[in-house]
C-alpha cells in the first residue's frame, strides 16, 4: 500500500459513484411523510436488541410499522440499564439506519491520474489487499507490529481475530481518554474498578456527590433515572462544577469551583471529615490500610487553604463536608466517568476513592454496590498464539500500572523514533472516529502517516474513514448479531441484540467481517462455526438459555451467585490489594515511585484575552456518532460556544453570531461556532458540546456544523500513573472574522 | 373525564427524549416537533436558577383554537383532548395565530397538526410516547377527575404553575415547580 | 440575565422563529375587505339617503370595484389557505365563535350582494350595455325595484365586512398586538377612509369631491385619534403588550409604521386634503394614492407585526 503521504480523501463523487443506491423507506427531505393525525399504525414485528449509540448499552424493542420499516425502539421494561426507557439518543438510534450517507460498499484507497481517490470494491477484494498486507507486516516485523482500536460492540469479534493472528494491541479510547485513571485509582484503593454500568447505588443513596460528572447532559441512562429517583426521595445531591451543569441546577449545593482545582477541595473535605471525627470510623478501622498516614498527610489542608485554591468558602466546604457524614455510609462521591482532564487526575480519583472510604460507602446501600456478572465462554477455539512484545517495551517502561491497552500509547509508538526499534505499521480502526477521538490531531495524524496499511470499519464516512487504504461499511446495530451483552449489575443480566432487517446496501457485521478476514488470513481453526447463532445458542445455553429462547425475551435476569451486593455490616473482607485493605495509603503507587496519597498541584490558567476550553456531552449526541443522524440533527443541528455576559460585552458578541476560535498553539477552528451568551458558564472559560466540526462533506448534515474541541486540544496533559490524556488544559481567544488561515471549505 | 399533564420540573434534565419519543410514534415529519422544551435561567453567575420545561399543547379546558376554527375541524374529544380532524381543516391557520402556546403546526400535507395526548395510545390504555419514554420520569398523564391518578396526586402533594393563565384558556399542563 | 430559550430545535415552519402562518395573503384580503366596506357602505348609505343624483361615483360608479376588491380577497383567501381542496369545510359549518366563519360568511352576502348592485347600475353607467337576454332584463328591473332593500343589507353589512377585518386579528388575544378593542374601529375608519379616497377618484363633480374629502379628513382624524388610543392601552397593559407596542416605539416596525401609515398615508394627505378645500390646485390622485399606500400598509404591518408579538420566548 501507499508509502507516500497519506492525503485525506473525501468519500464523494469519484469515489462512490453508483454506490448510491436508492435510498430508505422514509425520505427525510421536509415533509414527505404521511402523517395521520391519529396513527393507527399495526404493528408488525418486534426484536430485541441493546442499543449501540453509546455505551451504557440498553437493551430495547425493535418495532417495525404494518410495511415492514422500522419504525421505533423502545426500551426494555426488565432491563436494569434502561427500565423501559430510552434515552434520547437511544430512541432517536433509529436514523443511524435510515441515514441515506451511510458507507454503501468497501472501498479501497487507489492512485488514479496522480490523485488518490477510492474505488468500489468487493469484500473479496478488500479483504484480499488485507490479508496480504497483513501477512506481510507479521512476516517482516511480527504481528505484534498491528494493532487494532476498537470502540462498541463489534470489538470482541475483532479482537479475537487479532488475537488469532498474534497482536496483544488491542484498544479503545475509552480508557486512557475516559475512565482510566478512575479504574487505576480505585484499583489502587479497592483492588477493583468502579466498571460500567458503574456499581454507584444512586437509587438508595441519601446523598450524591457529582464532581464534574454532569449527569443529565452526560445520557447515560440508568444513572439519570436513578439521580431522577434520588431526587424523589429528598437525597442531598452536592454538584462541584465550574459550570452550572444540569445536574447543578438540580442541586441542593452547588460548588462552582475553579477549574483544575479540584484535587485541594477533595484534600480539604477529606481533613474536615478527618478533623472532626465525621470519618465512619469503625470502618475505618476494620478496612482501611493508612489512615494515620493520610491524617498527618491532610493536616495543612483546611479549608481556609483550599479557598485560596478553588474559591470554595470555607463554611461551604464544611457544610458540604457536614452533608456527606450525615449520610454515611449512604453517600456517593462519584468517580464521574470522563475523568481525562489535568494530567493529575489517576490522583484526584484517588482522592475520590478515600472519601468514600472514609464515609463507610463501599460495599453499602446508597454507596457502592458489588456487581455481579455471569461467565459465559468463548466459543471453542485453540489457544491464542503467545505475543512476543508489548508496545510497552517500546515505551520503555511508563505507564505499567496502566490496566488496559492505551490508544494514544499505540498511537506514539506507531510514529517512528530513532529511540525505538520498532513501531507499529498497521492499524484496524473499528466504531472509533480517532481523528475525533484523540486529542493533539497532528500527533495522530503523523502517526497515520506512517502506516503501511490503515483499515477502517464504521457505519459512517467519517473522517478516520477518509485515512484508510481499506474502508469496510459496517452495518448498522439494528441490522446485526452482536456479541450477548453481559452486564454486572444488581443482578446479572444478560442481553441479545438481533437484526430487525436485512443490512442495507452492501454492509456486513463484524462478525462476519472478523470471520471472512480470520479465513483470508488461513486462521480458520479460530471460526470454526457456521454463523453467529450458532456462537451465541452454543454460548447461551452454557448459561442456561439458548438462542430461541433470548429471541423471545430479549433480556433475561440471572440470580447471583452469592447474596453480597453489600458489605455486611461487621463481615471480614479482604481487598484485592497488597495489604488487603482498602488503601488510603497506597502501596502500589508507592512501589512504583508515585505519591502514595494525593497531592495538589497548581495547574496553568488562562492567559489575558484566552479562555479555559470546556467541554461536554450534549443529552441528544454522542460524541460524533450521532452526528449525521437526521433524527437528532433535528434536535440539535450544531453545538454553540457558551460564554458569559461577562466576557460577550467585552467582544461585542451576539446571540447567534459565529466566531472562530485559536488556541494557545495557534491552531484555528476549521469552522465557526454559534455564540451562546449565558451565565451558565464562568468568565475565564467559554463551553462546547464534544462531537461537532466535521470536516468530511460526505456526512451531509454534519458538515461544517459547529466547531471541534479536539483540533483545539493541542496541549495534552498525560498522566505519569496510566498514560491517560489530561485535555483541559487548552486555552482559546475568540476570532469575529473569518481568518485567513482556514481553508476554503 | 378529564386529561391532564403534570411536569415535574425539578426532575426534567431537558434531554429531548420526549421530543424524539413523540416525532417517531407520531410520525411527526422531520423539521417539525409537537413537544418541545424550554430551559429558562435566571441570576447571575454564580447565584442561579435554572428550570427545564417540557411543552406542548396545553389541552386548553377553554380552548380558542377550538373557538376560533371555522370547519369545527379544531374539536374537543374525550377527556377535553383538544385533537384536529385533518379531513375538516381548510389550513386557515386561524387556530395557530390564536394559540398563545404556539403549539401547532401547519403538516406539510396542509392541515394543521399538535400534540394529540397520544389518545390512540390512551385508549388502549397507554401512556403517551412521551410519558412513557422520559427517562427521569418527570412527566405524568392522567385523569384529574380520578382522584387517585398519578397527576392528581401529584397536583395535591405539589406546588405547581400554569403557563399564560392570563390568556384564560384554562391549560391542562401543571408544571410542578 | 434572563435566558429563556427553546432548547430542543423546535423549527416548526411558519411558527418558528416567529409566528409568520399568515403572510400577504391576509394582509391584502383586509385591505380590499376594507376598501370594499368602504365603498359599499358610502354607496347603500347615500342611496338611502336619496342622494342618487348628486353623489354618483359614490353610489353608482366605485361601486363597481367592490365585487372586483372581494374577488381578488377571496382569491388570497383562498391562495392563503394550506389544504385547499377542503375549502368548502368553510361552507358546510357556521361557527359563531369563529372570526373566520362570520368573514367566509359575511363574503358570502356581501360578495353577491355588491355584485347585484353593480349589475343594478350598469346601464346607467355604461349606457350601451346589452344583457343580450330578456331574462336578464327582467331580472334588471327586479333589482332595480328593490334597490331599497338592497341598500338596507348592503349598509348593514358593509359595516359588519368593515368591523370583521378588525375583528378577526382582534380576536387572538394569543398576539398582544392584536388582542385590543381599538383593532376593529380603526381597521373600520381605515376602510371608509379608503372608500372615500377611491370615490374622490372616481368623481367628476365638485360637491361630491368636496364631501368625501371632507369625509376623509373626519376619519383620518379619527384614525389618528385611534392610533394614540391604541398605543396608550397596549402602553398601560401588562408587560408582554408594552413589548408589542415597543416593535413600534423604537421596535422593528417603528419607520415604517411612522413613516408610511401615519405621516405618508394619515397626515399628509390630509394636509394636501385640507389645501384642496382651502382652493389650493393639487393633483387629486396624490392624497388618493397616499391614502390607499397607508392603508395597504397598515394591514400589512399590524398583521406582520402581530405575528412576532407574542408571550413567550
Ligand atoms: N448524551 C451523552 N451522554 C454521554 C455521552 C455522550 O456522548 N452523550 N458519552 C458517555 C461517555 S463515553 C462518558 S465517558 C460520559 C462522560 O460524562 P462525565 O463523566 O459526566 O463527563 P465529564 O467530561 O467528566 O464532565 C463534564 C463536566 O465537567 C465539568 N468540568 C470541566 N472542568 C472541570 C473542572 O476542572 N472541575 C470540575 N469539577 N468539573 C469540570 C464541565 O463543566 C462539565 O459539566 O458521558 C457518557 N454519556
Ligand atoms: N476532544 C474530546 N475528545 C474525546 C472526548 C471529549 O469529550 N472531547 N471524550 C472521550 C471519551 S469519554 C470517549 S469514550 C471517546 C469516544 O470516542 P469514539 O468511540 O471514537 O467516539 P465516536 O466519535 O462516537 O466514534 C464512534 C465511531 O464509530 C462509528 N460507529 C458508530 N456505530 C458503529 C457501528 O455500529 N459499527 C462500527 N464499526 N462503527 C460505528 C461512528 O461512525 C464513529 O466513526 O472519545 C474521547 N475523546
Ligand atoms: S444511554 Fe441512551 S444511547 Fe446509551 S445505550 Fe442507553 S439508550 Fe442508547
Ligand atoms: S424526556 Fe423527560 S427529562 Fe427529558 S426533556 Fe422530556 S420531560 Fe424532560
Ligand atoms: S394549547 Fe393551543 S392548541 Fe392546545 S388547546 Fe390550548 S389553544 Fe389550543
Ligand atoms: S387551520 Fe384547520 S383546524 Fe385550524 S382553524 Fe383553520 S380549519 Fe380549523
Ligand atoms: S402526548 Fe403524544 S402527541 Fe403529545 S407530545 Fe406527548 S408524545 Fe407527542
Ligand atoms: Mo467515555
Amino acid at each position: 500500500m501507499k508509502t507516500n503521504r497519506r492525503s485525506f480523501i473525501k468519500i464523494s463523487g469519484a469515489g462512490l459513484g453508483a454506490a448510491a443506491v436508492a435510498g430508505s423507506a422514509i425520505n427525510f427531505a421536509h415533509g414527505s411523510i404521511i402523517n395521520e393525525a391519529i396513527p393507527d399504525v399495526k404493528v408488525a414485528e418486534r426484536t430485541p436488541t441493546y442499543c449501540e449509540i453509546c455505551f451504557w448499552k440498553c437493551a430495547g424493542w425493535v418495532t417495525k410499522n404494518d410495511q415492514g420499516d422500522i419504525w421505533k425502539i423502545e426500551g426494555h421494561k426488565d432491563d436494569p440499564h434502561c427500565n423501559g426507557r430510552l434515552c434520547p439518543r437511544g430512541t432517536g438510534g433509529v436514523g443511524m439506519y435510515y441515514d441515506e450517507d451511510r458507507l454503501k460498499t468497501p472501498l479501497i484507497r487507489v492512485e488514479k491520474d496522480g490523485k488518490q481517490v477510492f474505488k468500489q470494491a468487493t469484500w473479496a477484494e478488500a479483504f484480499k489487499v488485507v490479508g496480504d498486507k497483513l501477512k506481510q507486516i507479521a512476516k517482516d516485523h511480527g504481528p505484534e507490529c498491528v494493532a487494532l482500536f476498537t470502540h462498541g460492540s463489534g470489538g470482541k469479534f475483532l479482537g479475537h481475530f487479532m488475537k488469532a493472528y498474534g497482536s496483544p494491541h488491542v484498544t479503545a479510547p475509552s480508557f486512557a481518554q475516559c475512565r482510566g485513571p478512575r479504574e487505576v485509582a480505585f484499583y489502587a484503593t479497592y483492588g477493583e474498578g468502579v466498571l460500567s454500568p458503574e456499581r454507584t447505588d444512586i437509587r438508595n443513596t441519601k446523598c450524591l456527590v457529582l464532581i464534574g460528572s454532569h449527569i443529565g447532559e452526560n445520557m447515560h441512562n440508568g444513572q439519570v433515572q436513578e439521580m431522577s429517583q434520588a431526587i424523589d426521595n429528598g437525597a442531598t445531591i452536592i454538584t462541584v462544577d465550574p459550570r452550572f451543569s444540569t445536574a447543578a441546577s438540580k442541586s441542593k449545593h452547588w460548588l462552582p469551583i475553579k477549574p483544575s482545582t479540584d484535587i485541594a477541595l477533595l484534600l480539604s473535605w477529606i481533613h474536615v471529615i478527618i478533623k472532626e471525627g465525621w470519618y465512619d470510623k469503625e470502618y475505618v478501622e476494620k478496612y482501611t490500610f493508612g489512615f494515620d498516614q493520610l491524617k498527618a498527610h491532610v493536616e495543612p489542608f483546611t479549608p481556609e487553604w483550599a479557598y485560596g485554591k478553588t474559591t470554595i468558602e470555607p463554611k461551604v466546604i464544611r457544610e458540604t463536608a457536614k452533608e456527606m457524614a450525615n449520610a454515611s455510609p449512604s453517600v456517593i462521591i462519584h468517580p464521574g466517568r470522563h475523568v481525562t482532564w489535568y494530567g493529575d487526575d489517576t490522583q484526584r480519583l484517588r482522592a475520590v476513592a478515600i472519601l468514600n472510604a472514609l464515609l463507610g460507602s463501599w460495599g453499602r446501600r446508597g454507596g457502592f454496590y458489588n456487581p455481579d456478572k455471569v461467565s459465559i465462554p468463548d466459543f471453542p477455539h485453540p489457544a491464542y498464539p503467545k505475543p512476543k512484545k508489548s508496545y510497552l517495551d517500546m515505551m520503555d517502561g511508563k505507564y505499567s500500572l496502566a490496566t488496559e491497552v492505551i490508544s494514544n500509547g499505540l498511537c506514539d509508538v506507531t510514529t517512528p523514533a530513532p529511540e525505538r526499534d520498532c513501531n507499529i505499521k498497521a492499524w484496524i480502526v473499528n466504531g472509533t472516529n480517532l481523528i475525533h477521538t484523540l486529542p493533539d490531531q497532528k500527533k495522530t495524524l503523523e502517526a497515520i502517516d506512517s502506516l503501511e496499511l490503515l483499515v477502517a470499519i464504521d457505519t459512517m464516512p467519517m473522517e478516520i474513514t477518509g485515512y484508510a487504504d481499506v474502508v469496510l461499511p459496517e452495518c448498522t446495530y439494528l441490522e446485526r448479531y452482536d456479541a450477548i451483552r453481559n452486564s454486572p449489575h444488581r443482578e446479572p443480566v444478560i442481553s441479545l441484540r438481533m437484526p430487525a432487517t436485512k443490512p442495507k446496501y452492501d454492509s456486513k457485521p463484524d462478525w462476519w467481517i472478523a470471520q471472512q478476514l480470520g479465513f483470508e488470513m488461513g486462521l480458520d481453526e479460530y471460526f470454526q462455526y457456521k454463523d453467529i447463532e450458532e456462537v451465541l445458542d452454543w454460548q447461551l445455553k452454557q448459561v442456561g438459555s439458548s438462542l430461541a429462547e433470548m429471541q423471545k425475551l430479549g433480556v433475561k435476569k440471572m440470580k447471583r451467585a452469592y447474596d453480597d451486593l453489600y458489605i455486611p455490616d461487621g463481615a471480614d473482607y479482604q481487598f484485592n490489594t497488597n495489604t488487603g485493605k482498602i488503601e488510603l495509603y497506597s502501596t502500589e503507587l508507592q512501589n512504583e515511585g508515585f505519591d502514595p496519597m494525593p497531592v495538589f498541584t497548581e495547574h496553568a490558567q488562562p492567559p489575558v484575552g484566552f479562555y479555559r476550553l470546556n467541554y461536554g456531552r450534549t443529552p441528544v449526541h454522542t460524541f460524533s456518532r450521532t452526528s449525521n443522524n437526521p433524527n437528532l440533527v433535528d434536535i440539535m443541528p450544531e453545538n454553540d460556544l457558551w460564554v458569559n455576559p461577562r466576557v460577550a460585552k467585552l467582544w461585542g458578541s451576539k446571540n447567534g453570531q459565529y466566531v472562530w476560535l485559536k488556541n494557545q498553539d495557534d491552531i484555528v477552528s476549521q469552522f465557526s461556532i454559534k455564540v451562546r451568551i449565558t451565565e451558565r458558564i464562568r468568565w475565564d472559560s467559554v463551553y462546547m458540546a464534544h462531537g461537532f466540526g466535521h470536516s468530511n462533506k460526505k456526512l451531509s448534515r454534519a458538515f461544517g456544523k459547529g466547531a471541534s474541541d479536539t483540533e483545539l486540544i493541542s496541549n495534552v496533559k498525560y498522566d505519569p500513573i496510566m498514560g491517560g490524556t489530561g485535555m483541559r488544559e487548552n486555552f482559546v481567544t475568540i476570532l469575529t472574522e473569518k481568518p485567513e488561515t482556514v481553508a476554503a471549505s | 373525564m378529564r386529561y391532564a399533564m403534570a411536569i415535574d420540573t425539578k426532575k426534567c434534565v431537558g434531554c429531548s427524549d420526549c421530543v424524539v419519543a413523540c416525532q417517531l410514534e407520531n410520525n411527526v415529519p422531520i423539521g417539525y416537533c409537537r413537544d418541545w422544551i424550554v430551559e429558562t435561567t435566571s441570576g447571575t453567575y454564580p447565584n442561579l436558577e435554572l428550570e427545564n420545561r417540557s411543552e406542548r399543547c396545553h389541552h386548553c379546558a377553554n380552548a380558542p383554537c377550538v373557538r376560533c376554527c371555522p370547519t369545527g375541524a379544531s374539536h374537543i374529544a374525550e377527556g377535553g383532548v383538544v385533537l384536529v380532524t385533518p379531513d375538516e381543516c381548510i389550513g386557515c391557520g386561524a387556530c395557530i395565530a390564536s394559540c398563545p402556546y404556539d403549539a401547532r403546526y401547519p403538516h406539510p400535507d396542509g392541515y394543521v397538526d399538535k400534540c394529540t395526548f397520544c389518545i390512540h395510545k390512551v385508549r388502549k390504555g397507554e401512556d403517551p410516547a412521551c410519558v412513557q419514554v422520559c427517562p427521569t420520569n418527570c412527566l405524568y398523564f392522567g385523569d384529574l377527575d380520578d382522584p387517585n391518578s398519578e397527576v392528581s396526586r401529584k397536583i395535591k402533594e405539589r406546588k405547581y404553575k400554569r403557563l399564560k393563565t392570563e390568556a384564560g384558556t384554562d391549560p391542562q399542563l401543571y408544571f410542578l415547580i | 440575565m434572563e435566558e429563556e430559550i427553546i432548547i430542543s430545535g423546535r423549527m416548526n415552519y411558519k411558527v418558528d422563529p416567529g409566528l409568520h402562518i399568515w403572510g400577504w395573503e391576509i394582509a391584502f384580503y383586509l385591505f380590499v375587505g376594507g376598501l370594499a366596506a368602504g365603498l359599499l357602505f358610502f354607496a347603500s348609505y347615500y342611496y338611502l339617503q336619496g342622494k342618487e343624483k348628486e353623489f354618483p361615483a359614490a353610489i353608482k360608479w366605485a361601486p363597481m370595484l367592490a365585487p372586483v376588491m372581494l374577488a381578488l380577497g377571496l382569491g388570497a383567501l383562498f391562495l392563503d389557505l394550506h389544504h385547499k381542496l377542503y375549502f368548502w369545510r368553510l361552507y358546510t359549518n357556521i361557527r359563531l365563535t369563529s372570526p373566520m366563519s362570520w368573514g367566509a360568511w359575511t363574503l358570502m352576502v356581501v360578495t353577491p350582494l355588491s355584485i347585484l348592485w353593480s349589475a343594478s347600475w350598469v346601464r346607467e353607467v355604461f349606457p350601451n350595455w346589452d344583457w343580450k337576454f330578456k331574462f336578464l332584463y327582467d331580472l334588471e328591473a327586479f333589482f332595480i325595484k328593490y334597490r331599497k332593500v338592497m341598500a338596507w343589507i348592503m349598509v348593514f353589512y358593509s359595516v359588519i365586512l368593515g368591523i370583521y377585518t378588525g375583528i378577526l386579528l382582534s380576536a387572538f388575544n394569543a398576539r398582544p398586538l392584536w388582542n385590543t378593542s381599538i383593532l376593529g374601529p380603526l381597521f373600520l375608519a381605515s376602510g371608509l377612509s379608503a372608500g372615500a379616497a377611491v370615490i374622490i377618484s372616481f368623481t367628476k363633480n365638485e360637491l361630491e369631491r368636496k364631501l368625501f374629502s371632507k369625509i376623509d379628513l373626519v376619519i383620518i382624524g379619527i384614525e389618528l385619534f385611534l392610533v394614540i388610543h391604541l398605543f396608550m392601552g397596549l402602553m398601560a397593559s401588562t408587560a408582554v403588550q408594552i413589548e408589542a407596542a415597543e416593535l413600534f416605539l423604537g421596535g422593528k416596525y417603528t419607520l415604517p409604521f411612522w413613516i408610511f401609515v401615519v405621516f405618508l398615508g394619515m397626515i399628509v394627505p390630509a394636509i394636501l386634503e385640507f389645501l384642496e378645500l382651502r382652493g389650493q390646485k393639487i393633483p387629486v390622485i396624490i392624497p388618493v394614492a397616499l391614502i390607499l399606500m397607508g392603508n395597504i400598509m397598515l394591514r400589512f404591518i399590524i398583521v406582520y407585526a402581530g405575528q412576532a408579538s407574542r408571550y413567550l420566548y
